[in-house]
């Protein structure tokens, strides 16, 4: 486990010993084919087209965009719910691009999910302790007492104590802050080395939200745990993870540290996502905000070249409407793509 | 257990809902009843109409009961042994080559109308020789009549005295006029007109001559009253308690098993349509389509017609039939829509296979659906085998109301005026049919709150 | 294009973004800013309940809530799940659902309290006419087989009786103020994007003129740059309009870009109302303090905080300030209900602050 994180720049070092990474996507591409009248054939949406993400243990990757920009398929397919129709997909160093269902049961034993609904994230019928013991008995616990003694010990990590109130509880009888922790709890009852999140707290009331937050990053630093973070608010999530990966109609285009994202801002879409989320101040009552004209593009027939190109004020006519821009490395780790850094990259 | 708490105060807030679980429990409770007492052998020998069981039931026979709905007092049945009869006196006189026997039964007989029919077994174990009997009634006016003398030809002989040409004959020359009932001719006054019944006691006294010395003789009385029992009896004899009681738990079981049979296959059957998807779902789906336009009463018709009428087949031909159907179409539309919640998503994750989750995480959900469907659904199940055995084609051994009413109806009941033989079996079901149908609309009530203004 | 730097901080996109939008704006009505007297209040709530009945016992879901609303002004009404905001809104548009119980107070609406008018004078007089709502998920709630310009036209129709033509240019000019193009009146719901739906949602509030927008979390459901152009919107209305906005909304960050003034709701009743600026640097109330601590942000280096246990179940509040159970600097007067204590037109209902402000009593 290695304190550094170093991200070098692929376009001049030789690739990466790929079991160094929890996660390693490389070129990643997932389309899903559109249907015409249940037949005939009428392109692809380009939900994740070509995307590299590396994750060591021990450190958090948050990936921020709007909705649409497919960062929810992205996350479905690190979790093989979804089938990548392009690249790899490294866990642990094993390429699992093209497991089976079968094969798949070992890797998934070993990723947590959190899911943005806590409520929806649970089997209505089942009770708390019902809704444990799933994880254990699908991946072989067979001893009772050991079940027993393993739902102990993570509902005393989430912090619902004491134990025995809640395992009888059924999910309608617990508030949001407390399904969220049962569903963390859910997610690290097989010792996961990896928890991917997708909007743990957005349907948490604010007061909640650090608490669950906080859980989440304490657990991670007691067990070390990689974390795949899914938001729509760079607030909260410059707190808890190291790395911002902001993506935008299916691509990542900036790759940042937290602070870096903040200050050293490099992509003009970046800029527009920073500028228009709001700090509790009074002095935006008498502001208008810029917002960049437009909508995200369609997936199915995406702009040529850079895709926020038609919404951007700094468009290089004959470049960014034509070609894609590669990544960029500014120093720091910090990778964004595009062209107007092209001259100006380490 | 506090899960069925709650579901019964919920219950109890709707009347219809407990009238209707009185009225199942009530029938749930005669149908155990009934097979605890008249275990199913024994009811399938009743019905039978085994000579033994039935000679003690009049032909025809209306239910006590119904005397309470006329003016005239009807009578009804009673038989006697000489040897468990205290007051069916036995006295042995021996005399060279044999034994005399007298017997006499003292009655009392106050009834408005003369009973339908009286038998005497004369039972014997005799080598060679049969013994000979002669009959006499005394009545309350004071006449000694003659029945009949004869021999008793076998071990076990039956005199019925309807039957007897020589008792007609000389009861037309007592009245006066001619008789063709040989109870109306022995039980009304002499020369009465309109015959009216000699209220009063009766002694009948037999005697039997034998002509062995080791020869033993018996007699048993049995007069046959105009009604019977509880439930009556039919043409065969046969009382009617045991096809009217075990028709309860044969209709219950044949509609609870059809019911159930149905529904859980048409969950199951819809859950994997859903979750497979492809081609597996539209193999269901067509089939289920043409499915749903056959006409499957009349191939059940069809079925009891050439091929079989017992029961057992009939049941599975009617859950394979009803598989099929619309139920699995809408529990599909619902699984459809809970297939992408999210926590089978999260099951996706850690794991879970593909049945695990239909058995675990997707039928559970559908459950609170098909109750009130399942339940809704018995009484159309009891009816239809009611009407397949209306048309002749029941299970002929077993005793079903169904059954009953098909006897009825053969037997022209309802010209003759035997109401209480369609009646009877047929407020049973009724009744059972309202039951279930009230719980079953008001439990839909409860499972789907958005009728609930309804 | 002409700027050749290579790297833009936010600072200077901030700065970009102010002149441009200053370039864009129609000078300052000052009328708009001058001081009212009292009776020039747009708005007045006094003690407004509305409980509701249900098998467990009557939800207290607005009990006891006092605030006046100048014209022009913007007030936002902050305030987690389960507080009663949504019901707040309902009870100042007499929108009742079949289990109400106690429903009482005061609603005055430029003198005249609209408590007192019968049902049916409601609906012809006030609701839609004067007041209107945008409620939550706005965007849900469109008619899916009407096209969105008929029901934008649709309150001009019931509530004034135009005819159907002047009804829709009514229609096309409120697409035009935000900012839909006007050859959608034409489209169904399910051909517009969140965003389109949303501001559609809000033309058809707007339809009638009223002077009173009530929106139950606006932007909850939207991207955060569908967001920021819903918010520019609003500013914009609430300048050219010359309309007032009640906003309904858990978000403390976003209720900033459209307040004047703050209201702060817990378990059915307002604790503090203070004017935005002084809100956001020195909250009063102990609960407005730690939600303003607990609020993540983007530009500021602590790290946020959280607040300790649940809000009270509004069936069964519990006697005295309802914050006690969870507040930082209880102390014995707290088992008491606090009064409110004024401080010029702000306010807050808590003991921490007696004998500095005025009191009513």
């Amino acid at each position: 486990m290695s304190d550094q994180v170093t991200l070098k720049d692929k376009n001049t070092q030789a690739p990466e010993d790929p079991s160094e990474y929890v996660v390693d996507l490389q070129g990643l591409e997932v389309f899903f084919e559109l249907r015409k009248f249940g037949f005939q054939h009428a392109g692809y949406v380009r939900a994740v087209d070509g995307v590299d993400l590396r994750l060591k243990r021990g450190e958090t990757i948050a990936i921020v965009g709007e909705s649409g920009c497919g960062k929810s398929s992205l996350m479905r397919t690190i979790l093989r719910l979804n089938n990548p129709t392009g690249g790899k997909v490294f866990f642990d160093g094993k390429d699992i691009t093209h497991l089976s269902a079968n094969e798949l049961k070992d890797i998934r034993r070993r990723i947590g999910y959190v899911q943005q609904d806590p409520y929806g994230a649970m089997p209505p019928f089942m009770d708390v302790r019902g809704i444990l013991e799933e994880p254990l008995k699908i991946n072989g616990v067979t001893d009772k007492a050991e079940r027993e003694q393993r739902i102990h010990a993570v509902l005393e990590k989430v912090k619902m104590t004491p134990v025995e109130d809640y395992l009888t509880k059924f999910p309608h009888q617990l508030s949001g802050g407390q399904q969220q922790r049962i569903v963390i709890a859910r997610a690290m009852i097989l010792n996961p080395i990896l928890l991917v999140a997708d909007e743990p707290v957005s349907m948490l009331d604010a007061s909640v939200r650090v608490e669950i937050l906080k859980l989440l990053r304490s657990l991670q630093d007691e067990f070390n745990l990689a974390v795949i973070y899914i938001s729509h608010d760079l607030a909260t999530v410059r707190y808890f993870s190291e790395h911002i990966y902001v993506m935008y109609a299916g691509q990542i285009i900036e790759k940042a540290d937290g602070d870096d994202l903040i200050n050293e801002t490099a992509h003009p879409y970046t800029h527009a996502l920073l500028a228009a989320t709001s700090d509790p101040d009074p002095k935006n009552v008498d502001e208008f905000q810029d917002v960049p004209p437009g909508e995200p593009p369609s997936l199915v027939n995406p702009p040529a070249g850079c895709r926020f190109h038609p919404r951007c004020r700094y468009m290089i006519p004959g470049l960014c409407d034509v070609e894609r821009p590669p990544e960029f490395n500014l120093g720091n780790s910090h990778l964004v793509a595009c062209w107007l850094f092209k001259d100006n990259h380490v | 257990m506090k899960a069925l708490r709650n579901s019964f105060r919920e219950i109890s807030r709707y009347p219809s809902a407990v009238f209707g679980l009185l009225i199942i429990l009530a029938i749930v409770g005669l149908a155990i009843f009934t097979v605890v007492t008249i275990p199913y052998d024994e009811a399938i020998r009743f019905w039978r109409g085994a000579e033994d069981t039935i000679y003690k039931n009049p032909r025809n026979a209306p239910p006590v009961w119904y005397n309470w709905f006329t003016k005239n007092d009807l009578p009804a049945s009673f038989d006697v042994t000489s040897e468990d009869t205290e007051e069916f006196t036995k006295t042995v006189t021996p005399r060279e080559g044999g034994n005399t026997y007298d017997f006499s039964y003292t009655f009392d007989y106050s009834y408005d109308t003369p009973p339908q029919e009286i038998f005497l077994y004369i039972r014997s174990n005799y080598a060679d020789k049969n013994p000979f009997v002669a009959i006499t009634l005394k009545t309350p006016s004071g006449e000694e009549i003659k029945v009949s003398d004869f021999g008793a030809t076998s071990r076990s002989f039956n005199f019925r005295f309807n039957q007897d040409e020589g008792l007609l004959k000389r009861l037309s020359r007592l009245h006066g006029r001619t008789i063709t009932n040989a109870m109306q001719g022995l039980f009304t006054v002499l020369k009465s007109d309109p015959p009216a019944v000699d209220k009063g006691t009766y002694t009948m006294d037999i005697k039997v001559t034998g002509f062995e010395p080791e020869t033993d003789v018996n007699l048993e009385l049995v007069m046959h009253g105009v009604v019977f029992g509880p439930f009556g009896t039919d043409h065969m004899r046969r009382d009617l308690t045991t096809a009217i009681l075990w028709g309860a738990p044969i209709a219950l079981a044949f509609g609870l098993l059809a019911a159930v049979g149905t529904s859980v296959l048409s969950m199951l059957i819809a859950a994997i349509g859903a979750w497979f998807g492809g081609w597996v779902d539209e193999l269901i789906q067509r089939v289920t389509e043409v499915n749903m336009i056959l006409p499957y009463f009349s191939i059940l018709i069809m079925i009891g017609t050439f091929y079989s009428r017992s029961i057992w087949v009939i049941l599975g031909a009617t859950i394979a039939l009803n598989i099929f159907t619309g139920v699995i179409k809408a529990d599909r539309a619902i699984f459809l829509q809970v297939k992408e919640s999210t926590y089978i998503e999260a099951a996706r994750a850690y794991g879970a296979g593909d049945w695990r989750i239909i058995v675990r995480y997707l039928l559970p959900r559908i459950i609170p659906t098909i109750i009130p469907g399942l339940v809704s659904a018995v009484p159309a199940y009891v009816f239809l085998e009611a009407s397949l055995a209306l048309l002749g084609l029941g299970d002929p051994t077993i005793p079903t109301w169904g059954k009953v009413i098909n006897d009825a109806y053969q037997n022209g009941a309802l010209y003759k005026g035997m109401f209480y033989w369609i009646l009877e079996p047929a407020t049973l079901l009724m009744i059972t049919g309202l039951g279930f149908a009230m719980l079953g609309f008001s439990l839909d009530r409860i499972f789907n709150p958005r009728l609930r203004g309804m | 294009m002409a700027d050749k730097q290579t790297k833009i901080s936010t600072r200077e996109q901030t700065q970009l973004a102010r002149e441009k939008a200053e370039r864009m704006n129609r000078p300052v009505d000052l009328s708009v800013t001058k001081e009212y007297a009292t009776d020039d209040y747009l708005l007045q709530i006094k003690d407004l309940k509305l409980h509701f009945l249900t098998t467990r016992g009557p939800v207290q879901a607005v009990d006891g809530v006092n605030f006046d609303l100048y014209p022009n002004k913007a007030v936002v009404v902050v305030g987690e799940s389960g507080c009663g905001k949504t019901s707040l809104a309902k009870a100042v548009l007499r929108l009742l659902p079949r289990n109400t119980g106690e429903y009482s107070g005061q609603v005055i609406l430029r003198g005249v309290d609209t408590m007192a008018l019968s049902d049916e004078e409601y609906r012809k007089d006030i609701r839609w006419v004067k007041m209107s709502m945008v409620p939550q998920a706005a965007m849900n709630s469109l008619n899916p087989v009407i096209r969105v310009g008929e029901q934008v036209a649709e309150p001009m129709i019931v509530h004034y009786g135009a005819k159907k033509s002047e009804a829709m240019e009514q229609a096309a000019k409120m697409f035009q103020n935000v900012g839909v193009p006007v050859d959608f009146l034409t489209r169904y719901p399910f051909e517009l994007s969140g965003g389109m739906r949303q501001r559609v949602a809000i033309a058809m509030a707007l339809v009638t003129g009223p002077d009173l927008v009530i929106l139950d979390e606006p932007t909850s459901a939207l991207d955060v740059l569908t967001q920021a152009n819903i918010f520019n919107l609003l500013k914009r209305i609430k300048r050219n309009l010359e309309t007032s906005f009640i906003l309904i909304t858990h978000d403390i960050s976003t209720s900033s870009e459209l307040a004047d003034i703050v209201a702060v709701m817990y378990a059915g009743q307002i604790v503090e109302v203070s004017e935005s600026h002084r809100f956001f640097s020195v909250p009063r109330h102990p609960y407005s303090k730690k939600l303003m601590a607990s609020v993540p942000r983007l530009r500021a280096k602590e790290e946020p905080d959280f607040i300790l246990g649940r809000p009270p179940s509004l069936i069964n509040p519990p006697t005295g300030c309802r914050f006690k159970d969870r507040c930082p600097d209880r102390f014995e007067k707290c088992d008491v209900e606090p009064p409110i204590f004024r401080f010029g037109e702000d306010w807050v209902k808590c003991w921490l602050y007696e004998g500095q402000g005025e009191t009513d009593e």
